[in-house]
Order: C-alpha cells, then sequence, then structure tokens
C-alpha cells in the first residue's frame, strides 16, 4: 500500500510503534463451561422478551384504557404497562444481542487498509477525456446558441414553479378590502363604536361598578359571542378565531388619580376603567399576567412588561411598543363599550405597519 | 478482485453457495444472478469498524430516527391534520363538549381511545428530543475529536444540515397537535414572520392562507411533517452513511493504528450483532419513556384559543436558545420612512440562528485555512491536542448553554426565587461575556493537561509510595508507563512552528509586502498554535530516561523487596510478600 494518496504515516517519534497488541483470549474463549453459561445467558435473555411481548398482548386486551387517568402514576394503566412490556421485550433482545458478540462471537481485532478517497491519476485523466468527449460530441461549446437558450428557458422555468405559489393565500390588502367577515385586514379588528365589551368566556357585558379598583378582568368584543334573528352565531370558524385573535383585550380599574392618560387619551377611560388590547406588540402572544399593585401587565412568553398606568407604555423586555388602547365610553344602559376600533393595528409590528396606521386615522 | 468477480458472474451455483446450497443458499443465488449482490457485499460484510463508545453517539441519532419514522406512521393512521371545528365527545371528560379544532380532537382520541396511542405518541415525542439531542453530542464529538477534518467536511456540512432540518421536523411536530401551547409556539412563528423586512405580512398571509390563524396552517405542517422534511432527512441520512462506508470510520491512535488502516470488529459478525442489538436498546428505552414518562400532556393545555395563554410558556427545549436571545434582547424598533424594522425580533430570531448555523458549517475550511493543514486524516485527536479548536466549540457551547437558560428565565426566577428582571439583565452581558471566559479557561486546561501528558512521558506515573532518602527527605516515587501506553502518547503530530514563517525578511533583509488577509491568517494561526506544548522529542526522553535510571540506582538496594514500590503501584501481584519484606 505504498499510494501516495494515502496520508503519510505520522512520524513514528520520538516512540517507534510496537504493533497491535496480542489478542488476550476471554474466558469464554477457553473454558467451555463459561461459553455454555453464556450461551444460557443469551438465550435466558431472548426468553424473557418473548414473555415480555406475551405480556404486552395480555396487558392490550385486559387493561382498560380511557377516562380514568390517574390509575397507575397518572398515566393510566394500559399505557404503563404497554410501555413497560414493549420496552422489556425490545430492551432484552438487544441485551441479548450485545451479550452474544462481547462473549460468544470471535473477538479477534481485523486490519483493513485504507484507501485514498482522491481517485488515481489515470482515472482522473479517463474521466476527463470522457467528459470531453461527450461535451465535444454534444457540441454545446461549438454552439452557443443552444446552449444559452437552453439555459435561459430552465431559467424561466422557475417563474411558473415560484408562481405556482401564488395561492396559497390572499396578500394583506386583498384581505383588508375584499375579505367576507367582520374586521378584515392586520390594521382592523371587530371592534367599533358602540360594541359592547363583555366577559371572556361567559359573553356577560360589564357596568362600571362591577369592577373593583385593581381588578383586572379578560374581555372580548360583543361581536364574539353575538348571534343573529336565526339564533345562529355572527362569527364562526375561522372568522372567530382571527376576530379572537385579534380583538382580545383586557379590562382595568385603578384609582383615576394612578393614571397618566397619553396625549388625547384623556377620554378614553370610564370612571379610572381602561381598555388595552391583549395581543404582545413583541411577537402576539395572549398578554395574561397582572402584578396588581404595580399595575404592571406581563407577557408569559418574553417577559415584556407594560405599565397600564402610563398608556401601557413597554418598561421592560424585548417588546417595542405600547399596547394599543381601546376608548371607552358607557351606553345608554350603563355598559361599557368602544368608541371606536383601536386606533393603530394590533399585535405583532410589521414592515408596513407605520404607513396603515397613518392611513387608518 | 477480478478473479472472485469472474467466479460470481460465471458460475451458476456455487459462487453464492460454498458449501451445501441448502434453500437459503438458493435464494441467495438466484438474487445473485439478478442483483449481483456477491461482488457487491464480499467486502462490505467482513468491513472493519473501530470501537469506542463515543462511535455510540452517531448511532444513537440513527436508530431514534427509525424509531420516529416507525411510530410516526402509526399515528399518522388516526391522527386529522384538520383545523375544522368539532366538539369533543371522547373519553377524556374534563374536555367533553368542548368546541376544537379535529386535529387537537384526533390527538386527544390517539390518546384517550386508542391503545397504546399514548405510549406512540410519547414515543414520538421522546424519539425526537433524542434525536436532536444526539446529533448535538455526536456533532461535539467529531469536533472535539478533529473527525471533521479532510477528507470529511462534506460529511460534516451534511451532518449541519441535518440538525437543521432535525429541528424544523421538530418544531413543525409539536405545533401539529393544535392545542393551547402549540398554537402559543404558532403564534409567534407568525410574529417571526411578520418581522422579516419588506414581505413580512405577505409571507405570513401566504403560509397561513390568510390573517392568523386561518384554517390552513396546520394541513400545510402536515405535509411539511410527514412528508417534505422527513424525504430530506431520509436522503441525507443515507447520504451521510454512504460517506462513512467511503471514508471508513475513523479511530483513536495506538499500537498498530495508523493513518493508513482502520483496526477493529468486522461488520459480520461482531458489529452487525452491536449494532443491531443498539437499536433494540434505544426503541426500547423509548418505548419504556414512552409507556412511563408524560411528554406534552395536550389535554391539560386545552385547544387553542388565539385569546388565551399558560404562564411558563416555552417551546421544546432544541427552540430554547433563540426563544432565550428574543428574551433578553432589548426592545428596539425603527421606524423608517413610513416603515417599521422590528431589531427586537429579526436580530435573535431571523439572523442569529442562520448565522450560527453558517458559523457551524464554515468551521472545517475555516479551520484548514488557518493551519493550512490539506492533508487527509483518518486518526483522531484527543481534545487537548487541539486546545484553540477546544476552546472554540466550549465558548460557542456557553454561548448555546447561556442563550438556553435565558430561555428559561421566567422558570428559573419562579424556582430560585430570584427577579426575572435581574436574570434578564444579567445573561444580557453574560451571553458576551461567558462565551470569552469559557475560551481562555478551556484552552489553558487544554495546555495543562498536554504538559501533564509530558510529565508522564518524561517522568512516570505516580506510583503513590512516598520515598524516605538516607537524609530524610521525601518523595513520590515516579514508575515509566508502559511503552504502547508512552506511544499512544506520542502518536500525534507536531503544530506547524508559526513564529518563524516564509515571510521574513528575505535575503535583502526587506520586508515581504504581506495582504491583509494574510497578516489575519498568520495571527490565528498564531493564536491556534503558539501556546501549544509540543511532545517530548527522543533526545528528551532519552535525557528523562537516563535521570529516572540514575535515581533508580540510589534506590537499587531496595529493588527486589516489597519496599522498591513495583509491589504498591496495583500492577504486580503482592500476595507472597509482606510489607517489610526481609528488613
Amino acid at each position: 500500500m505504498s499510494d501516495d494518496n494515502l496520508p503519510d504515516l505520522p512520524p513514528q517519534e520520538p516512540i517507534a510503534d510496537p504493533g497491535l497488541p496480542e489478542h488476550q483470549p476471554r474466558p469464554t474463549d477457553v473454558d467451555p463451561a463459561l461459553a455454555k453459561r453464556a450461551e444460557r445467558q443469551v438465550a435466558a435473555l431472548f426468553g424473557l422478551s418473548s414473555v415480555c411481548a406475551i405480556l404486552f398482548v395480555v396487558a392490550y386486551f385486559t387493561l382498560d384504557i380511557g377516562d380514568d387517568h390517574s390509575t397507575v402514576l397518572g398515566l393510566g394503566a394500559s399505557t404503563v404497562a404497554l410501555g413497560a412490556t414493549l420496552g422489556g421485550a425490545l430492551l432484552l433482545i438487544g441485551a441479548g444481542l450485545i451479550q452474544w458478540a462481547r462473549k460468544l462471537m470471535a473477538d479477534h481485532e481485523i486490519v483493513e487498509m485504507r484507501h485514498p478517497s482522491r481517485s488515481p491519476d489515470e482515472d482522473r485523466a479517463a474521466t476527463l477525456a470522457a467528459l470531453n468527449t461527450g461535451l465535444e460530441e454534444s457540441g454545446i461549446g461549438r454552439r452557443p446558441l443552444v446552449r444559452n437558450s437552453l439555459l435561459g428557458s430552465i431559467t424561466i422555468l422557475l417563474a411558473p414553479a415560484v408562481i405556482m405559489f401564488r395561492d396559497l393565500g390572499p396578500t394583506p390588502n386583498q384581505v383588508a378590502e375584499d375579505a367576507d367577515y367582520l374586521g378584515a385586514g392586520l390594521e382592523n379588528t371587530v371592534w367599533d363604536r358602540g360594541v359592547r365589551v363583555v366577559r371572556d368566556v361567559v359573553g356577560t357585558p360589564i357596568r362600571p361598578s362591577d369592577l373593583e379598583v385593581g381588578d383586572l378582568v379578560n374581555a372580548e368584543p360583543e361581536t364574539v359571542f353575538a348571534v343573529n334573528e336565526e339564533g345562529e352565531h355572527v362569527l364562526e370558524g375561522v372568522a372567530l378565531q382571527i376576530a379572537k385573535s385579534k380583538g382580545a383585550v383586557i379590562l382595568t380599574r385603578m384609582d383615576p388619580e394612578d393614571n397618566t392618560p397619553g396625549e388625547g387619551r384623556e377620554d378614553w377611560a370610564v370612571d379610572g376603567i381602561l381598555c388595552y388590547s391583549k395581543i404582545c406588540t413583541h411577537v402576539g402572544c395572549p398578554i395574561s399576567l397582572n402584578e396588581r399593585k404595580t399595575q404592571h401587565l406581563l407577557c408569559p412568553c418574553h417577559q415584556s412588561t407594560f405599565d397600564l398606568a402610563n398608556s401601557a407604555k413597554v418598561i421592560f423586555g424585548p417588546a417595542a411598543r405600547a399596547l394599543p388602547q381601546l376608548p371607552l365610553m358607557v351606553d345608554e344602559e350603563g355598559y361599557l363599550v368602544a368608541q371606536s376600533d383601536f386606533r393603530e393595528p394590533v399585535g405583532p409590528s410589521y414592515w408596513e405597519r407605520d404607513s396603515q396606521a397613518s392611513t387608518s386615522e | 478482485m477480478s478473479i472472485d468477480t469472474s467466479k460470481v458472474a460465471d458460475s451458476n451455483s456455487e459462487a453464492a453457495t460454498p458449501s451445501k446450497p441448502g434453500p437459503a443458499g438458493a435464494v441467495a443465488s438466484w438474487a445473485d444472478e439478478r442483483l449481483g449482490l456477491a461482488t457487491m457485499m464480499k467486502k462490505n460484510l467482513r468491513k472493519v469498524f473501530p470501537d469506542h463508545w463515543s462511535f455510540m453517539l452517531g448511532e444513537v441519532a440513527l436508530w431514534s430516527f427509525v424509531v420516529l419514522l416507525l411510530s410516526g406512521v402509526f399515528l399518522t393512521f388516526w391522527y386529522t391534520p384538520s383545523m375544522g371545528e368539532t366538539v369533543y365527545q371522547g373519553s377524556y371528560d374534563p374536555l367533553r363538549g368542548v368546541e376544537m379544532s379535529e386535529a387537537f380532537a384526533s390527538s386527544l382520541h390517539l390518546s384517550f381511545d386508542v391503545r397504546g396511542g399514548l405510549m406512540m405518541r410519547q414515543m414520538h415525542h421522546w424519539a425526537a428530543s433524542l434525536f436532536i439531542a444526539a446529533m448535538m453530542v455526536h456533532m461535539l464529538r467529531v469536533y472535539f475529536t478533529g473527525a471533521h477534518r479532510k477528507p470529511r467536511e462534506l460529511n460534516w456540512v451534511i451532518g449541519c444540515i441535518l440538525l437543521l432540518l432535525g429541528t424544523l421536523e421538530g418544531f413543525t411536530g409539536y405545533s401539529l397537535p393544535d392545542d393551547l401551547l402549540s398554537g402559543t409556539g404558532i403564534r409567534a412563528a407568525d410574529g417571526f414572520m411578520k418581522a422579516s423586512p419588506v414581505i413580512g405580512s405577505y409571507m405570513s398571509f401566504f403560509l397561513f392562507g390568510g390573517e392568523f390563524p386561518g384554517e390552513s396552517i396546520i394541513p400545510r405542517l402536515y405535509t411539511v411533517h410527514v412528508l417534505l422534511i422527513p424525504g430530506l432527512l431520509l436522503a441525507l441520512i443515507t447520504a451521510h452513511m454512504l460517506l462513512l462506508v467511503f471514508h471508513k470510520h475513523t479511530q483513536w491512535p495506538g499500537p498498530g493504528r495508523t493513518e493508513q488502516n482502520v483496526v477493529g470488529f468486522p461488520m459480520l459478525p461482531v458489529y452487525a450483532a452491536k449494532a443491531g442489538g443498539f437499536f433494540f436498546i434505544v426503541f426500547g428505552v423509548t418505548a419504556l419513556m414512552g409507556g412511563l414518562l408524560t411528554i406534552n400532556p395536550v389535554w391539560l393545555f386545552g385547544p387553542y384559543d388565539p385569546s388565551k395563554v399558560t404562564a411558563g410558556s416555552q417551546p421544546d427545549w432544541y427552540m430554547g436558545w433563540p426563544d432565550g436571545l428574543l428574551r433578553i434582547m432589548p426592545g428596539i424598533e425603527s421606524h423608517w420612512f413610513g416603515h417599521t424594522i422590528s431589531w427586537n425580533v429579526m436580530l435573535p430570531i431571523l439572523i442569529m440562528p442562520p448565522l450560527m448555523l453558517t458559523l457551524l458549517i464554515l468551521l472545517p475550511f475555516l479551520e484548514s485555512w488557518i493551519t493550512g493543514d490539506k492533508r487527509d486524516h483518518h486518526l483522531l485527536q484527543r481534545p487537548r491536542n487541539a486546545p484553540t479548536r477546544t476552546a472554540l466549540m466550549v465558548s460557542l457551547m456557553t454561548f448555546y448553554g447561556l442563550s438556553w437558560a435565558a430561555g428559561g428565565n421566567d422558570l428559573i426566577a419562579i424556582i430560585f426565587d430570584l427577579s426575572i428582571n435581574q436574570i434578564t439583565y444579567f445573561m444580557r452581558g453574560a451571553v458576551f461575556i461567558g462565551p470569552l471566559i469559557a475560551f481562555i479557561i478551556t484552552k489553558r486546561w487544554c495546555i495543562s493537561l498536554q504538559r501533564k501528558d509530558n510529565d508522564t512521558l518524561l517522568h512516570g506515573y505516580e506510583t503513590g509510595i512516598i520515598m524516605r532518602s538516607a537524609e530524610g527527605g521525601y518523595s513520590e516515587k515516579h514508575l515509566p508507563i508502559s511503552e504502547e501506553r508512552a506511544y499512544t502518547l506520542t502518536a500525534r503530530d507536531r503544530d506547524p512552528d508559526v513564529t518563524e514563517t516564509a515571510t521574513g525578511p528575505d535575503t535583502n533583509g526587506i520586508e515581504p509586502k504581506r495582504s491583509p488577509v494574510a497578516g489575519v491568517r498568520q495571527k490565528l494561526r498564531e493564536i491556534a498554535f503558539a501556546d501549544n506544548v509540543q511532545k517530548p522529542t527522543a533526545a528528551e526522553l532519552e535525557e528523562a530516561h537516563h535521570h529516572a535510571d540514575h535515581e533508580h540506582e540510589l534506590q537499587a538496594g531496595l529493588d527486589g523487596v516489597s519496599a522498591d514500590g513495583h509491589q504498591f503501584d496495583g500492577h504486580h501481584l503482592v500476595e507472597d510478600e509482606t510489607l517489610r519484606g526481609d528488613h
């Protein structure tokens, strides 16, 4: 093996290679009794594996699966038994195979010479020659018109390949203009003048007197729960999910003296009750952790913290913008309603947000 | 080679069946006449694989991928990739009658009404974690031992891409149940996409088929998860294995193990039995975990509702490090010419992970550019013998670890009763300073270990026997190590001398001009090599042995009796000797 391409042996200095050590026989190589015992061990492992497999079948048909998951370790008897028996059956086969290899199979290390990754020079030359012949016979070098038009047509093929995916979804503008559900588009929500602020889950409207100072209520626009004359929900399926993903708000009540309303927001609160978007301006998690004493609201995903007493401005964390505020008033029945939609897009930032925010006002 | 081939090709009966052509032989002969298997297999059946525990790490990844394929196929028989609304009517009481997507309902059905379904779901999730963890540890092993060097750079690149694909596969996978936690993950992914400059909102609208959450994301992720990425993974894993076979495995240096050979056990029977057995072990362990250890209990999270979230929301662990960077990134956003640029999302999520991946992919190429080493390498290096490389990876690991810890800042705050704000401020500095400190410590540590090796070579090992000289001084007795061990310790290259380079003044004393790039390269070469400790030369060894011989002479009176020290070094039998001998 004096191939030039093989890596050099590292210089055998300062100590010469003593060569492979002599093979040491294992106890099972020299003692037939031990070898016999190892054989029985391996067979026992395989046998136990079969036992586990049979127990698996038994467990499958006898143990209950279903509503009571507190039976064993909080997991359910069936799952525990199936996992344990299947795991046992597999592990024992593995252990048997490895024991077999270690104790009984010949353990002589053998030496194999490496071959260089690089092709021998004559092969390289032959390949190059074949390649040149092929290219020559195709005439690709001599007929640039054919070559270039082929390259051109393959490049143009990219256009259909990319265009095909156009109908994956509408553009943001198409949604805002054409979609047939309420509050479509990134800069709109289902909030509108007079839409009641209702409690999350139950959908009951809220009077200012229902809230104590320090309270924080998860709320939704009434539209989410609204039904038409036939008793069907106005919003269903996707439209409902989209409405919730943009319309979710939190209501909080504080001593009006604690609140520092933002510029132009002096009349957005009712009796110290403020309403903010629940969707974080960072990447869009619904914000839910309220610190009652400080009026701070913390996002559980990335810990952006907003000061509710100061226009929900960011006081800590990775969010860059305050939570949008929903202007509140009271309707003739005394329930909290929105004065209008949000004055800026809710949720995470996006490239064209600034221009949209300015047009929507 | 030609002799064997002609035998197989010409003979109709005997080549594939050496002795009695039994039924198995007949099948083999039938197959060989059509496929020419014998020629292909004659070398590979006894292909040599070297043995070392660390070579098993890649195997864990391979076998857990097989487990993923098997358990994944099982899950697809019940899972419904649809966001259509349905009312749950299955066995799980707390959620009966609740409106949810069909995807979530079928996940519950799998967990509560299909026997073994929960076990398979959990096996699939555990195997996914194991797959990615094993790939990472395997990658560290490869890098720390220098197995990424020529001719294996391309296999390193494939490995890096496998890690990326595995991570994406994991993300698409845990999004499929459409529970509250996975929906929160998708919601965040929507925020990430929207943060992309210019095309962000378009990307989001195209992927979700309109506004978030739409009804397309789950079926689309499903196709990506069960077809697109697994197909790519399978193809790349095949390529990874074929290259491994082609290059032959690396081996540790030792007596008889050189750059030109490979010493180990043959594929058939030993390696096949060990690797095959190990497949069953990995399969068995994931089955035990799937049956006994709860993971991702989606029934506790409930169906996805875009207005809800749970405290302590976290992605699967392998997505934790970019999430951590996202948490500690200050809230910086630019508003330029009516456009919003969200640095607070772009930098940690859209820029850092691709940057880290690119760096990983480039590592072997950067290294060979800096060291100028273009030789093939089949012998592994101990991490200590490449101090700068080892230190570089440890510093990357430190960055990864700190970012990952930052992804759990809320849990750390709760468990250790600390201020989340202070943890976050600390992490902002630590991700920069930590890797630097780790680099310095690791490098010096490696160099100390190199010194220790040289010490052992020159002065022998410490016997633990304290000798008292005639003058009353005490010293520990050292004895020489075995020739095999000494050879193994010295079977490594000497580092190139980087202080004298070809760029010195020429014969006329004029400094040749050096391009700035060459200057940087020279500087990096010095960082890589200048502080390393070289193995002793033959002369130094000779000198040291001479010195030792002299010392032994002084103690010659003790030789052959108990107190010569050999008796207590653990290498000799002492049964027949008393402690004091005949003294």
